[in-house]
């Protein structure tokens, strides 16, 4: 095989990847469509006075939930990056956690730390200061920041890791002083992966639901996929629903490639918190200032899982570990998160590869048409986070059973599902490794004419293998998460572990619930960590 | 190498569990040997666990008509009616179980259901009840729950519940998104009236949140965010019965509290109209109602059913309040955005 056909083969492969993708979000829209001869209310929807006070507020609340989580992460990515200690990379693999936490749980935790009752409100009150109260704005912002922060740091401590090492050691032979490396190097590295940063926490934070309105305090506070919810539910009105999440994409859409153009890359990496080396002599004071950051940021995202585990604690685990109910949803849950996350790689492979593909002709001849091409695929890849799944699973739900029966169906429609909502961040983890890679050995392949398999055997893989255990875990811990498609597409031979803890919640089994996130935590806690070790093995052989 | 094989257990144990699964499923298909004519019933979520009326209807009706009785939970009453508009008259159900009465206009207007043939006469409904199509199986009255060890005093009526201590806070539910939300913006109608709105507005300090739905609300209450929640007079029979303490109690109120009967009909395409029929007429009796107390936490729907001690600890009501669900489906989306508006959007 010639390289050209290669570069062809990887650029067709992409495309029929993301089309893949594309066609089966869009298709979800179509068939509702067309199924229910929807006609589709723009214009109407659009001069809407509640519609357009939902996209203010939707637009308002993602745009500070984005400004405070990225901006508190810099702090914290920089002392976490500077910070040598045992048990960093525990730290990194607990930021994981929370996309794996059912939203209503994580809620629950949040106000079981922050709200009215909360740990934070009786100390205030045992020194005699009056409660918190966190419903409104405060509270919405206070949740995402807790989802989102720990997201944005580690990209940042991921671009800090791509940092040369030759930066680092002329830093610690000029002595820079800590202002300067900020400004010289940590800086710099850190404004490459902002707008990717903001673009993706911007788009999980616009797409908000249970928080914004637990937390919210009232319908003031509403997003447009709360509206989408109650149009297609409370309304049963299929073409308004589809003209809502129309808005949110474009809306979406617009501002990401918005921040793209800002600079930097439209991909920004996970990375594994890896080991670069760091001479800088910090002194007396930083460490301080650096113990003092890790301190306050850690005890931010932990004390709502500590939080978890004590209510978990309370539950009767050894009844729920016994029970046959919780064992077949554990089970159900395990496979389905595992496949999602199969799924999830191989969808991402091929369209990282034809973005690689693309990049690649850019560098040999500038051409325009290829930049924008590798932009669209990678937008593509992004959006599926603003696509709302009641709305692709209704569509699905239509379609399928003009062809089979549902519930036969449904396992796969929902490992799917979970599998594209995972593609975004799949993609950003391994992105820029495998962009690392090609910029490393293209030269060289090509002059020695590598194409197919062997070239994906000494120029890809090599790149991706290390990521890709984090890739892997991250999109499996999204899938455990997950309850939109299940919430759809579940019955009862398909019951998974957050589907019937929302079951058990929704009957007065409050204890029962706890127990069940408890187990998912862990369930999820243990997977991370299988593949984090898998990452380290594949570390140690190879080269 | 290790690497490889990292990878390639990964894979087998994935192909192990999928393998697994997929045998699991084939062999609940299997499991029925005799050809049983089914029944498929859909309904909502919390009646089907082994803890809901779910298990035992099933095997009670199915002990006398020879069938294989199938539940299928969906989220709740507007989950259910949505999945038949989305799959008109092919619908697989024959059955659904779990509307709110709310819900019959919309779904009389589907053209799916048909008339029960069920003789209701046995009905000892709090208010008069004669539709032909959709048989009641259920009822409850909405309540404003006290956690009575957060609070010594609590509102005696909706008028307190309104003009209260602001500082004394409750959860409610979003109209929009739930049944017990809309629920009280009814009650609110059939109170005030058209002077709802004001009300709402001068409520709405009082409001700590307002959730999607009852899961959230009940959840932060029973975690002490709040002493006070909307849910359903027999919440206080849960906690008396299956956790033995008087806590969370349930607020009298003097102007009375909203009724939700809830209702099941039949589907008129059915290839089991026999069996439809024969179920819903088992829903009128007591073998039926004896297990709706404990097991949906509601009051039966007929005479003569015998109800556990602490039932009669729950709050007596003299005055439910009803707004017929025609005059609801008229006005529901112009009272939801006056709430809207009312609550500060």
């Amino acid at each position: 095989m010639k390289v050209s056909t290669d570069r062809r083969l990887r650029l067709a492969g992409g495309i029929a990847a993301s089309m893949g993708l594309a066609g089966f979000l869009a298709g979800g829209f179509l068939v509702l469509v067309l199924a229910t001869g929807a006609g589709l209310p723009l214009g109407e929807s659009l001069s809407d006075r509640y519609i357009r006070g939902v996209v203010l507020f939707t637009l308002e609340q993602a745009a500070l939930s984005t400004l405070l989580s990225v901006l508190s992460a810099v702090p914290l990515a920089i002392a976490l990056h500077r910070a040598r200690f045992p048990g960093r990379r525990a730290i990194l693999r607990l930021f994981l956690l929370p996309q794996a936490l059912p939203v209503l749980v994580g809620a629950l935790a949040i106000v079981a730390v922050w709200g009215r009752n909360g740990v934070v409100s009786d100390a205030l009150a045992m020194a005699g200061l009056a409660r918190l109260d966190v419903y409104g704005l405060s509270g919405i912002l206070l949740a995402h920041v807790f989802f989102n922060l720990p997201l944005a740091a580690r990209l940042m401590v991921a671009a800090l890791d791509e940092v040369p090492a030759e930066s680092w050691k002329l830093a610690g032979q000029l002595a820079f002083s800590p202002t300067t490396t900020f400004r010289l190097i940590e800086w710099p590295a850190i404004r490459q992966v902002l707008p990717a940063a903001a673009s993706l926490v911007f788009m999980l934070c616009a797409t908000s639901f249970t928080i914004v309105l637990v937390l919210g305090g009232g319908p003031s506070a509403t997003t447009l996929e709360v509206a989408i919810y109650q149009s297609l539910r409370y309304d049963f009105d299929p073409g308004r629903a589809v003209v809502l999440s129309l808005l949110q994409i474009v809306l979406t859409a617009l501002l990401v490639m918005a921040a793209n153009r800002l600079g930097g890359d439209a991909v920004a990496s996970f990375g594994l918190g890896g080991r670069t080396k760091r001479y800088d002599r910090t002194g007396a004071l930083l460490k301080l200032a650096d113990g003092a950051v890790l301190a306050l940021g850690l005890l931010f995202i932990a004390s709502p899982f500590v939080a978890v585990v004590i209510a978990g604690l309370k539950a009767d685990l050894t009844r729920l570990l016994t029970e046959e109910a919780v064992i077949d949803a554990a089970l159900t849950s395990l496979w389905v998160a595992l496949s999602a996350g199969l799924v999830a790689l191989l969808l991402s492979l091929p369209i990282l590869a034809a973005i690689e593909a693309l990049a690649s002709s850019e560098r040999r001849s500038g051409s325009r048409l290829a930049r924008q091409s590798r932009r669209a695929l990678e937008v593509t890849a992004s959006l599926v986070l603003v696509v709302p799944p009641v709305v692709v699973g209704a569509g699905w739900f239509l379609g399928l059973r003009q062809v089979t029966s549902v519930f036969a169906a449904a396992p796969y429609v929902v490992v799917l599902t979970n599998a594209a909502m995972a593609v975004p961040f799949v993609v950003r983890i391994l992105g820029p490794a495998l962009a690392t890679g090609h910029r490393r050995s293209e030269k060289l392949a090509d002059s020695l004419g590598l194409a197919g398999l062997s070239r994906f055997q000494i120029v890809d893989w090599p790149a991706i293998r290390r990521p890709m255990g984090l890739a892997y875990a991250l999109a499996v811990a999204i899938s455990l998460g997950d309850l939109g498609a299940v919430a759809l597409f579940g019955n009862r031979e398909f019951t998974t572990l957050p589907y019937l803890l929302l079951q058990r919640m929704g009957s007065y089994r409050t204890e029962d619930a706890a127990g069940l996130a408890l187990l998912l935590g862990l369930l999820c806690l243990t997977l991370i960590t299988s593949s984090e070790s898998a990452t380290k093995l594949r570390h140690g052989s190879g080269r | 190498m290790s690497a490889l094989r990292a990878k390639s257990d990964i894979l087998s144990r994935l192909a192990i569990l999928t393998t697994a699964s997929a045998i699991a499923m084939t062999g609940s298909a299997f499991a029925q040997d005799a050809p049983k004519p089914v029944l498929t019933v859909y309904t909502y979520d919390s009646f089907v666990p082994d803890w809901g009326p779910g298990p035992k209807i099933e095997a009670a009706f199915e002990a006398r008509c020879g069938c294989d009785l199938q539940f299928q939970g969906l989220e709740d009453g507007v989950a259910i009616l949505n999945r038949l508009k989305l799959e008109g008259p092919s619908t697989p159900a024959d059955v659904v179980i779990g509307l709110t009465t709310d819900l019959v206009p919309e779904a009389k207007a589907t053209g799916l259901f048909a008339e029960s043939g069920v003789d209701l006469s046995p009905l000892a409904l709090p208010i008069a009840y004669d539709d032909p199509v959709f048989v009641p199986f259920d009822y409850s009255y909405l309540a404003v729950m006290v956690d009575t060890e957060a609070v010594k005093s609590w509102p005696k009526s909706l008028d307190e519940l309104v003009t209260g201590d602001p500082e004394q806070k409750i959860a409610i539910e979003d109209a929009r998104t739930s049944t017990p939300g809309l629920g009280l913006l009814l009650w609110f109608r059939a109170v005030y009236g058209d002077e709802a709105p004001e009300k709402w507005a001068e409520f709405s300090d009082r409001i700590l949140t307002v959730t999607p739905g009852w899961s959230e609300a009940y959840g932060l209450f029973t975690s002490g965010e709040m002493p006070l929640v909307l849910s359903y007079t027999t919440s206080a029979a849960y906690h008396m019965i299956e956790e033995g303490t008087d806590r969370y109690q349930a607020a009298a109120f003097a102007e009375g509290q909203y009724l939700q009967i809830e209702v099941a009909a039949m589907i008129e395409g059915t290839d089991q109209p026999e069996l439809a029929r024969d179920f819903l007429a088992f829903i009128l009796t007591s073998e039926f109602q004896a297990i709706i107390p404990t097991g949906n936490w509601a009051y039966p729907v007929i005479e003569g059913v015998e109800l556990p001690a602490a039932f009669d600890k729950l709050i007596k009501v003299d005055k439910p309040l009803y707004i017929d669900p025609e005059t609801v489906a008229e006005n529901r989306r112009e009272w939801t955005r006056e709430w809207l508006e009312a609550l500060g959007r």
